[in-house]
């Protein structure tokens, strides 16, 4: 199928070259800018080399933040991230996995109508329904808390719905043979289910991380206290300085510190992920 | 080890579909039965059933002195294999065999000792370490055959357990399973639709169709003296010849066939004749001559099968014959039968009609 002609193969190279470079050079952009001297943004050109400041404003993000914006130290927003992400990521995992259990192993009355039930929430993104979470969230008093931040978000019909569908193809003589060996269905899900998931699971939690990670709306709305801030949202408020113009340089360093973690949850999960798919079969 | 005795087994299936209906049956202790019969006829649910693995409507199991109906298939003291080996796919051999004595709280030196004891009984030691997926599809089934062995149940069932696998390792996996079962006496129910299967392996035979036994014997006298049409052109291969009783009076060769055929009990209106039984050669006793037209000759190494269309009717006979007679599609050939040879049958009722020889 595929020619070796030198002409188109040049003309390939060239049109992915383009394709990266279109997608890097921001990515570069801000990790130069985050190496600049404070007040290098306000000369009119942008600089395309490193400046020779990364190390001071890394540190001057991580330690005390932008105190005259409202947020707070980059170490810590990045610590609240973490937790909630992880929160919301193993939430879901455990709930998801559990009720996908439960709908294709169980036969309970109205069993069809609760999976349709879990299915409509797929309609119903947080931003959807946030105004009646708000309201449920603050007269449970969760406002500014960990449990409020992450438990709003880790009712999930997409994993449930994916595991369903997995558990599905899971031939039924597993079951049987594990009935016969003496297995209860809790023993069944630990022994046999879950670790035939992790695939599954490494795929999951790559993406729902990721979505945690990045959620923005949610934390916005229901943190005032900037020991809750998240870095997502944290960055947003640093570029509406009240004083002044937004100091890019250190914004740009909380960006690039943002952006870490999810490239790291990637990187790890991507070897687990491959390792999984080649290393288990049905 | 123990008996099953199976009174009066039912399955309806929610929607009023009847998959078992009525089965009554016992399997002596250390007995192997098979059971037998077409796609559809109920013996799966029936052998799933005694496992545990569908609730059973109506009747009663037991197996040794319990009464199991309502027990979890963990609790009945059985072992499974199953036509596609089930195994867990993210343990090792040995983690497979060794599953079902951890659940059941053996010590880890029992379960190490009975492991590897079944492991050298099935030639499958150096596999313990593998995952199985790197094991070819016979290699699976002895896993499979270890999985059941490992738990010394009282009785194992066997649903359709070799026919994953090829023709001819499917012969060499029944020779091994009929010695095993013999070594272990184990009472055993197999479930196949592979009558050869069947035939070879069963002490006793049991032949199912649409949810009834038709007939129960040994392999035998169920191949000897078929109950029923149903059992007579399932059990042997080819399946026997059903004739109208009238056409061999009309065309069976005058007088001896007459007196031949006014032997036979009342009642009888068709007659069976298995491929073996009609001959090229003249016997010296009593026999009917059927007249015919080769339509097909079957080679088939150490016997030949021919397709014959009997003379003035249209009906289709095979016949078995030991090595290959010089005969050629289109010829009219003459084939003899004694009387030993005729299966009497009442074709409305499907039975086979009195006694003889």
């Amino acid at each position: 199928m595929v020619e070796h002609r030198p002409l188109s193969q040049l003309a390939a190279h060239l049109i992915l070259i383009a394709g990266v470079a279109l997608v890097l050079f921001p990515v570069y952009i801000a990790i130069v800018a985050s190496t600049q001297a404070p007040g290098e943004f306000l000369r009119g050109t942008l600089p395309l080399v490193p400046g020779g400041h990364a190390l001071e404003n890394y540190r001057a993000m991580w330690e005390s933040g932008l105190s005259r914006a409202g947020a707070p130290p980059v170490g810590q927003m990045l610590f609240n991230s973490l937790v909630m992400a992880l929160a919301i990521t193993l939430g879901k995992l455990a709930i998801s996995l559990l009720s996908a259990f439960a709908i294709v192993y169980f036969r309970f009355p109205f069993r069809l109508f609760f999976f349709w039930l879990i299915f409509v929430t797929l309609m119903l993104p947080v931003e959807v329904r946030i105004i009646p979470t708000f309201q449920v969230v603050a007269d449970l008093g969760m406002l500014n808390s960990f449990a409020g931040l992450s438990i709003p978000l880790i009712a999930s019909a997409t994993a449930t719905f994916l595991f369903r569908q997995f558990f599905m193809t899971v031939p039924e003589e597993l079951l049987e043979a594990a009935r016969v060996d003496g297995a209860g269905p809790l023993k069944f899900f630990k022994d046999i289910l879950l670790p035939l998931s992790v695939t599954n699971i490494a795929a999951l939690f790559v993406i729902l991380f990721i979505y945690g990670w990045n959620q923005y709306l949610w934390p916005l709305l229901i943190t005032t206290d900037s020991d809750y801030y998240t870095v997502v949202m944290g960055i947003q408020r640093m570029t509406t300085a009240a004083d002044g113009d937004p100091q890019w340089h250190l914004v740009m360093a909380a960006v690039v510190m943002a952006a870490l973690p999810p490239v790291l949850v990637i990187l790890f999960m991507q070897r687990l992920f491959v390792k999984g798919l080649t290393e288990t079969e049905k | 080890m123990a008996s099953i005795r199976i009174e009066g087994l039912e399955k309806t299936y929610p929607g009023g579909v009847k998959a078992v209906k009525g089965i009554d049956l016992e399997v002596a202790d250390g007995e192997f039965v098979v059971l037998v019969g077409p796609s559809g006829c109920g013996k799966s649910t029936l052998l799933r059933m005694v496992a545990g693995l569908e609730t059973i409507s109506a009747g009663a199991l037991h197996i040794g002195e319990r009464r199991v109906n309502e027990l979890e298939p963990a609790q009945r003291d059985i072992a499974m294999v199953f036509q596609n080996y089930a195994l867990y796919p993210h343990m090792t051999v040995f983690d497979n065999l060794a599953y079902g004595l951890k659940n059941r709280g053996f010590k880890r030196d029992e379960i190490r000792r009975r492991v590897e004891a079944a492991a050298t009984m099935l030639e499958i030691e150096a596999f313990l370490p593998r995952k199985p997926r790197q094991l070819s599809g016979g290699q699976r089934q002895r896993v499979a055959m270890g999985r059941a062995l490992v738990r010394e149940p009282a009785a194992f069932l066997f649903d359709e357990p070799l026919s994953n696998l090829d023709a001819k390792l499917r012969v060499q996996m029944r020779v091994e399973i009929k010695k095993l079962q013999r070594r272990l006496k184990t009472t055993s129910l197999y479930v196949t639709h592979d009558q050869l299967e069947a035939m070879t392996l069963a002490d006793r035979l049991v032949v199912l169709n649409d949810g009834r036994i038709e007939q129960v014997g040994t392999p035998m006298e169920i191949y000897a003296r078929p109950a029923s049409l149903f059992v007579a052109t399932f059990i042997g291969s080819p399946a026997m010849n059903l004739i109208p009783l009238d056409y061999l009076h009309t065309n069976g060769g005058g007088d001896t066939a007459t007196a031949l055929l006014h032997d036979l009990p009342e009642g009888t209106d068709i007659v069976g004749i298995r491929p073996d039984d009609l001959h090229m050669r003249a016997p010296s006793e009593p026999h009917l001559v059927v007249e015919s037209t080769l339509e097909l000759f079957e080679a088939a190494g150490a016997e030949s099968h021919l397709y014959v269309c009997l003379a003035g009717s249209d009906q289709p006979t095979v016949i078995r014959t030991a090595g290959q007679p010089p005969v050629a599609e289109g010829e009219t050939l003459r084939f003899y039968v004694t009387r030993d040879a005729l299966h009497p049958f009442n074709r409305e009722s499907g039975k086979r009609i009195g006694d003889h020889g």
